[in-house]
């Protein structure tokens, strides 16, 4: 017998002993893995949360500036894919949510605790800031976010594509559906507003003479103008005229760059991309007036920095927040002209911005500023979900526009019935 | 010869019990169970368990933004959920879709696991071939399906080939009029899953035993048709309820191809992706979702209990 034998050192007692670490310490790992990476020189460490830009340099960017930061060692997640609110939403639940995030102002994330109040912040800058993205962002008399980014969107277009079909830029609805169906041929779709329709969602309903929400939050989308609004989508869709099935959504510019349709709905983050690939054979408009008495309208989308209110380090969180996106102008300089181009919300960086002064840029600030509508705050994301699947009824099932804004009202009514009472 | 001999006969000596390692005995192997089932089960509890009996509970109350709620509000979830129409609509998808995927998947695995037990020779290649997109991830495939086979632009692989004969593009997922895209979801699922079940048809066919056939043809029984029908098919009975109810499970939980193939849609949508946009989603509301995760629970326990008791499952031969 071997002294191993003689210890109870049998080959079953070592091998039973590896398993029941392995067993441990997949357990422990399970538990331990919070996604966290280890503080840095001050021991402390945040995590935020970023969708995935796509304009290339912009994770690299984020987690540059991350990395300048004394204060805490701040890990990244930037999450791909297209369920970036999923993701969020469902992490904000956890004892591992972010303690920052990047998100659009909605009442929900105020009503349910879930973000911090940052008027101690905002407020001694506020008179730098576009008094329209403060106004979004105040609730209650508080501001709750840091706008980083506004994203004015416009249709973009192939001036020798127009030329050649003889299409002037189009002024109403009624044009626009003229043009897509004089620039659609075998190989070219005339209009592309996202593989799912819904990409236009706020403009088709300001340029129809409406709103989503009356100012005491009710019901405001659902007029006769909306309907027909929805019934020419349908109309160019049934016809092919539009782009559907692209290989990338219209927040990236390859559609147009590939040929694949002559007018595309984007952002001004693509404006670098399509310069660089169509140099000035590249024009842009905003939605067109699809009701009398209507204006032409721009969605001004943007990016907006929260600090999770239960979060594990609010203090810090908004130390990290103020640091960044109020103190540090030159990373929000880099950060809104250096990858894609976005207007700055800070007043003082936008003015001083000179890639923002002339040519197509210039023009895509002037559309801002003449046409630009921000988000309500009480236009929450399930009623963005509600109206999106309006849409998906009415321009890709052709369902009647009066039953599917009827289903969407049901769904809207009860949220704003949760959120009003 | 007494049998009772026989097996005295045969009896093995008793083993030895060695001093020395007195932990081999019900101790020692109470451990080794607890050792190699005990993660497991901590994992059901904590995974499985826990998270129904959490979801029963978060049924029963307002849970908007919180898994954690206070304001009880009784049936009104599920009263929601059985009338808002999605979640119902999201029954009716699925039965189409398992209505479909079910059999075809059934006859399309076992015509497979023939064709490949015939095979003289490279029986190994095409039993490969055909089991290894099993190993491909539904969310790849779909992506695959999605940009490349069944693109809706001029460059995607089956617009293309409709071209060459004439036929102009054809917008596969973005419009439900003709519903084009149940072909996309049923041929992804068809490559996906039909080699996994031809390889439990092929493991049947080979157990089946030749004699039977030996039998048959000396009884005029002809080779072909007649011999599938009434040996072939036969034999693979309980192979065939297998597949049909696994088959079944694996439609309810559908979830991957319809997501990425059907985003902001209001069709195609089965149980578990409703429940995902109602939870999970957007909306965020956990008590409409956990009611409608009850209601599937129940429906898929009723289902599979009545499967089982029309397709003979779990009963003893001598029953059948």
């Amino acid at each position: 017998m071997s002294a191993l034998n003689s210890n109870n050192w049998d080959r079953r007692t070592v091998l039973r002993a590896a398993m029941g670490l392995a067993a441990t310490g997949g357990l422990a790992a399970c538990g331990g893995n919070t996604g966290r990476s280890e503080g840095g020189a001050s021991g402390k460490s945040l995590t935020q949360y970023f969708h995935a830009y796509g304009e290339a340099g912009t994770q690299e960017a984020i987690k540059r500036y991350a990395k300048d930061f004394d204060g805490a060692n701040v890990a990244t997640q930037w999450i791909t894919g297209t369920n970036f609110e999923s993701k969020l939403f469902s992490a904000l639940l956890t004892k591992n949510a972010p303690d920052v995030f990047e998100f659009h102002p909605q009442l929900q994330l105020i009503r349910s605790g879930q973000v911090a109040d940052l008027s101690d912040l905002v407020n001694p800058v506020k008179d730098d800031f576009n008094p329209a993205d403060i106004k979004s962002h105040t609730i209650d008399g508080k501001i709750w976010g840091v706008r980083m980014i506004d994203d004015p969107q416009f249709f973009y277009y192939r001036k020798s594509m127009l030329e050649k079909a003889g299409v002037e830029v189009p002024q109403t609805l009624d044009e626009l559906v003229e043009a897509a169906a004089k620039l659609t041929t075998d190989k070219v779709k005339g209009l592309f507003i996202g593989n799912d329709m819904v990409q236009t969602q706020y403009p088709l309903v300001w340029s129809s003479g409406a709103d989503q929400l009356t100012a005491d939050n009710q019901i405001a989308y659902h007029t006769d103008a909306v309907a027909e609004t929805l019934s020419k989508y349908r109309t160019m869709f049934k016809a092919g005229h539009l782009l559907t099935g692209a290989p990338a959504d219209s927040w990236d510019p390859s559609a147009l760059i590939q040929g694949l349709c002559a007018i595309q709905w984007s952002g001004m983050w693509a404006m670098p991309a399509l310069q660089k690939a169509l140099g000035d054979d590249l024009g842009i408009f905003p939605y067109p007036v699809a009701a009398d008495g209507a204006k032409p309208s721009v969605f001004n989308g943007g990016w907006s920095m929260f600090v999770n209110a239960k979060g594990k380090n609010v203090d810090l969180a908004k130390e990290y927040v103020k640091w960044l996106w109020i103190d540090q102008k030159e990373h929000q300089e880099d950060w809104a002209l250096s990858y894609g181009f976005h207007v700055p919300p800070r007043t003082s960086i936008a003015e001083s911005a000179d890639k923002l002064k002339s040519g197509l840029p210039a023009e895509g600030v002037k559309f801002f500023n003449e046409y630009g509508r921000f988000e309500n705050p009480s236009w929450t994301q399930a009623m963005i979900t509600a109206f999106e699947e309006l849409i998906a009824d009415v321009v890709r099932k052709g369902v009647e526009p009066e039953k599917a804004l009827d289903t969407a009202d049901a769904k809207v009514n009860r949220e704003l019935k949760k959120l009003f009472g | 010869m007494s049998t009772t001999t026989t097996r005295d006969a045969t009896r093995p000596a008793p083993a030895k019990v060695s001093k020395t390692k007195p932990r081999r005995g019900v101790r020692g192997t109470t451990f080794n169970f607890w050792l190699f089932t005990g993660p497991f089960l901590i994992g059901l509890l904590i995974f499985v368990y826990i998270p129904i009996l959490w979801s029963a509970w978060l049924s029963f109350y307002e849970a908007r933004y919180t898994v954690t709620p206070d304001k009880f509000v009784g049936f009104d979830n599920y009263e929601y959920m059985l009338t808002n129409g999605d979640f119902v609509r999201s029954l009716g998808t699925f039965s189409v879709f398992a209505a479909i995927v079910v059999p075809v998947t059934w006859a399309l695995s076992l015509g497979l696991a023939l064709m490949v037990h015939r095979l003289r020779f490279m029986k190994a290649f095409f039993r490969s071939v055909f089991f290894l997109p099993t190993a491909v991830s539904f969310v790849a495939a779909s992506l695959i399906w999605k940009m490349s086979i069944f693109s809706g632009v001029r460059f995607g692989l089956m617009n293309t080939v409709l071209d060459w004969v004439g036929i102009e593009n054809v917008a596969w997922l973005a419009d439900p009029n003709p519903p084009w895209y149940w072909l996309v979801i049923l041929t992804l699922r068809l490559w996906l899953q039909s080699g996994f079940y031809m390889i439990l048809f092929l493991a049947a066919l080979q157990n089946i035993p030749p004699s039977l056939y030996e039998a048959a043809a000396i009884d005029g029984a002809k080779p072909g048709w007649q011999t599938f029908w009434y040996i072939t098919l036969p034999q693979l009975r309980a192979t065939s309820t297998a597949v049909i109810l696994l088959l079944l499970v694996a439609a309810y939980q559908a979830f991957d191809e319809f997501f990425n193939l059907l985003p902001k849609t209001t069709w195609g949508r089965p149980p578990l992706v409703e429940l995902y946009y109602t939870a999970l989603g957007d909306s965020q509301d956990y008590g409409a979702g956990s009611a409608g995760a009850m209601i599937l629970t129940v429906l898929i326990c009723t289902v599979t209990l009545l499967q089982g008791r029309f397709m003979g499952l779990g009963r003893g031969d001598e029953n059948k």
